[in-house]
C-alpha cells in the first residue's frame, strides 16, 4: 500500500550517548581548526573571521546581549516569512495543480511532458522575467519563490496520482465514487509521501530563491544582508550572515521530517 | 493512432507559446517595454548565435558547471566511500554534515565574491559546495548497501583499504554512481545559472541579466528559452546514460 513512497533504509543503527558525544567532539575539533586558522593568520581575516567576532556580531546583531542592534534579527525574520509564505502559496497550488493533472490519464499524457521541460529550468532564472514584469517589488520576488518551489509539489502530486493501485481505481469505478471523493479518500491518501518528498524540496528552494531574490531585488532581509556586509569587507557580519541561514535551513528541514514522519505513521503499520 | 498520440507532447506548448505570442503582440502594440513576443524571442536569440556571444556564454556556464561538478563530486564519493566503509566514521561525522550541509549554497555567493572576486573560480566553489552533499549522501547510502559478502572477499584476500575501494567497492557502486551523477548535473547546471544571475558577470545567467536591464525583453525570452533547452538536453542525456550504465551493470533501477 505504498506504491510510490521511495525506499528507505531501515536498518539504522542505534545511536549510544557515546556516539553523540565523540559526533559533538568531531564538530568541536573543526570548530577549534577555524578558530586556529584565522587567529594564527593561516587565512586572512579579510576572508575568515575568528569564532569569537563572528559570534560577537550574531549577538549584536540578534540583540542578545539586550544592547545591539537587532538588525539580523529583523532581516532573518523578513527572509523566514518570505520564505514560509512562498512555500506554504507553492504548496498550495502545486498540490491542487497536480491533483487536477494526474486524476485524469488523459490529461496527463497532453500536460506532463511540458512539466518535465519546466522542472530543470532554474527558479532564478525566472528573476529577471518577473523584475520586467512586475518591477522590483516584494511581490515580485514572492511571487518567484512561490513559483519555483512549486514544481517538486506539482510533479511529486502527479506522480502520486499516476502511481494509484490500479485495483484501487477500479473499487472507487464500481463504487461509483464522485471524482472529488476519489481525490480525497484514494488520490492524496495515495500521494502523501511524495507529495511531502516534494514539500520538503520544496521548502529548500524556497529559502534559496528567496535569498537570490533578495540580492539582485534588494529587498530586505539576509540575502541583501550578506551581500552588502560582503561589499563592506565585514567578514564577521557576513558570517553571522551565513550561520542564521545555516540556521533556517536546518530548522526547517528538521521541522518537516518530524511532521513527515507524524503523517506517514499509518503507511508504516 | 500511434502517430497521434507522439503529437500530444507537442500540443501544449504549442498552444502556450501561441497565446503568449497573440498576448505579447497586443501589449507590444500598446506599447509595453516588459514583455515581447516568443517570435521576437527566437530572432533575438538567433542575432545572439550569429555574433557568437550565446555560445561563449553557454560554454563558460557550462564549463565551470563541470568543474565544479567535478571538484564537488571528486570529493563527495571519496569521503561518501570512506563513511560507508566505516561505521564509526559515519556516526563521528554525523552531526558535523548535519549543521554544515543546510546551509543554502547561495549564501555562499558574497564570501566567494570575496575570496576570488568575480570569474571563473567564485562560482566554481560555490558549484563545488553545492554538488558534494547529494554525492556524498548518495554515495554513501550506495557503499552502506554493498553486498556484504563481498567485502568479506576483499578481507579474506588481505586486500589493503585502498585495493578495497578500488577494486570491489567502486565497481559494486557503478549504477548507483551514476543516479548521484545525474542529480549532480542538474543542481551544478541551476546553481551555475543562479550564481551568475545574483553575482557573477558572466556566462548565460548574467546575458539574460544585462537583457532584462537594457530593456531588451526579446534577448531576455530567447535566454531563457534557451536556458530551459539547454538544460532540459543534458538532463536527458543524463538519464539516458545512467540507465545504459543501469542495464550495462545488469542492476533493475
Amino acid at each position: 500500500m505504498n506504491g510510490g513512497s521511495t525506499e528507505r533504509s531501515r536498518e539504522r543503527p542505534r545511536e549510544g550517548f557515546g556516539d553523540w558525544l565523540g559526533s559533538a567532539a568531531v564538530l568541536a575539533a573543526l570548530i577549534a581548526l577555524w578558530w586556529a586558522a584565522s587567529s594564527a593568520g593561516w587565512v586572512s581575516r579579510v576572508f575568515l573571521p575568528t569564532p569569537q567576532a563572528t559570534l560577537a556580531s550574531l549577538a549584536e546583531g540578534l540583540n542578545l546581549g539586550g544592547n545591539g542592534n537587532g538588525e539580523l534579527l529583523a532581516f532573518t525574520l523578513a527572509t523566514v516569512s518570505r520564505m514560509v509564505e512562498g512555500w506554504l502559496l507553492a504548496s498550495l497550488f502545486g498540490v491542487l495543480l497536480g491533483a487536477a493533472i494526474g486524476v485524469s490519464p488523459a490529461v496527463r499524457a497532453w500536460v506532463q511532458p511540458t512539466l518535465e521541460f519546466i522542472r530543470p529550468l532554474p527558479a532564478s532564472a525566472l528573476l529577471p522575467l518577473a523584475i520586467s514584469i512586475f518591477g522590483l517589488n516584494p511581490a515580485m520576488v514572492l511571487f518567484v519563490v512561490a513559483f519555483g518551489a512549486m514544481w517538486p509539489v506539482l510533479l511529486a502530486t502527479v506522480h502520486g496520482f499516476a502511481a494509484v493501485e490500479p485495483r484501487l481505481a477500479e473499487v472507487a469505478r464500481c463504487l461509483q465514487m464522485p471524482r472529488a471523493a476519489f481525490v480525497w479518500k484514494i488520490g492524496l491518501p495515495n500521494a502523501m509521501p511524495d507529495i511531502l518528498a516534494g514539500m520538503r524540496l520544496s521548502m529548500t528552494i524556497s529559502l534559496i530563491v528567496a535569498v537570490v531574490g533578495e540580492m539582485i531585488a534588494s529587498q530586505s532581509g539576509l540575502g541583501q544582508a550578506i551581500l552588502l556586509a560582503a561589499r563592506a569587507f565585514r567578514a564577521s557580519e557576513l558570517f553571522a550572515g551565513i550561520v542564521l541561514l545555516g540556521l533556517i535551513g536546518f530548522t526547517s528541514n528538521a521541522l518537516l521530517a518530524l511532521a513527515e514522519n507524524k503523517l506517514l505513521r499509518w503507511q508504516r503499520a | 493512432m500511434t502517430d497521434r498520440r507522439a503529437l500530444y507532447p507537442w500540443v501544449c506548448p504549442a498552444v502556450l507559446l501561441g497565446l503568449c505570442e497573440a498576448y505579447a503582440r497586443r501589449a507590444a502594440a500598446l506599447g509595453s517595454e516588459a514583455i515581447a513576443p516568443p517570435s521576437a524571442a527566437l530572432k533575438a536569440l538567433a542575432g545572439a548565435a550569429a555574433d557568437g556571444s550565446l555560445w561563449q556564454a553557454t560554454g563558460f556556464t557550462l564549463g565551470t558547471a563541470a568543474l565544479g561538478l567535478l571538484v564537488g563530486a571528486v570529493l563527495g564519493v571519496g569521503l561518501g566511500i570512506a563513511l560507508g566503509l566505516s561505521r564509526r566514521a559515519a556516526r563521528l561525522s554525523l552531526l558535523s554534515i548535519e549543521v554544515l550541509r543546510p546551509v543554502p549554497s547561495v549564501a555562499l555567493i558574497p564570501l566567494a565574491m570575496l575570496m576570488f572576486g568575480f570569474g571563473v573560480r567564485m562560482e566554481l566553489c560555490i558549484v563545488a559546495f553545492a554538488t558534494f552533499w547529494p554525492m556524498l549522501v548518495l554515495v554513501q547510502s550506495a557503499v552502506q548497501q554493498v553486498e556484504p559478502r563481498l567485502l568479506e572477499v576483499s578481507r579474506v584476500l588481505g586486500l589493503s583499504a585502498r585495493e578495497r575501494a578500488w577494486k570491489i567497492v567502486l565497481p559494486a557502486i557503478v549504477p548507483r554512481l551514476f543516479v548521484a551523477l545525474r542529480l549532480g548535473v542538474a543542481v551544478a547546471l541551476v546553481v551555475a545559472v543562479t550564481v551568475e544571475i545574483a553575482a557573477n558577470p558572466n556566462g548565460m545567467g548574467y546575458a539574460m541579466m544585462i537583457a532584462q536591464q537594457s530593456f531588451e525583453p526579446a534577448l531576455m525570452l530567447g535566454w531563457l528559452g534557451w536556458i530551459g533547452v539547454v538544460g532540459f538536453v543534458i538532463n536527458a542525456a543524463m538519464l539516458r546514460l545512467q540507465r545504459a550504465v543501469a542495464r550495462h551493470m545488469g542492476h533493475k533501477q
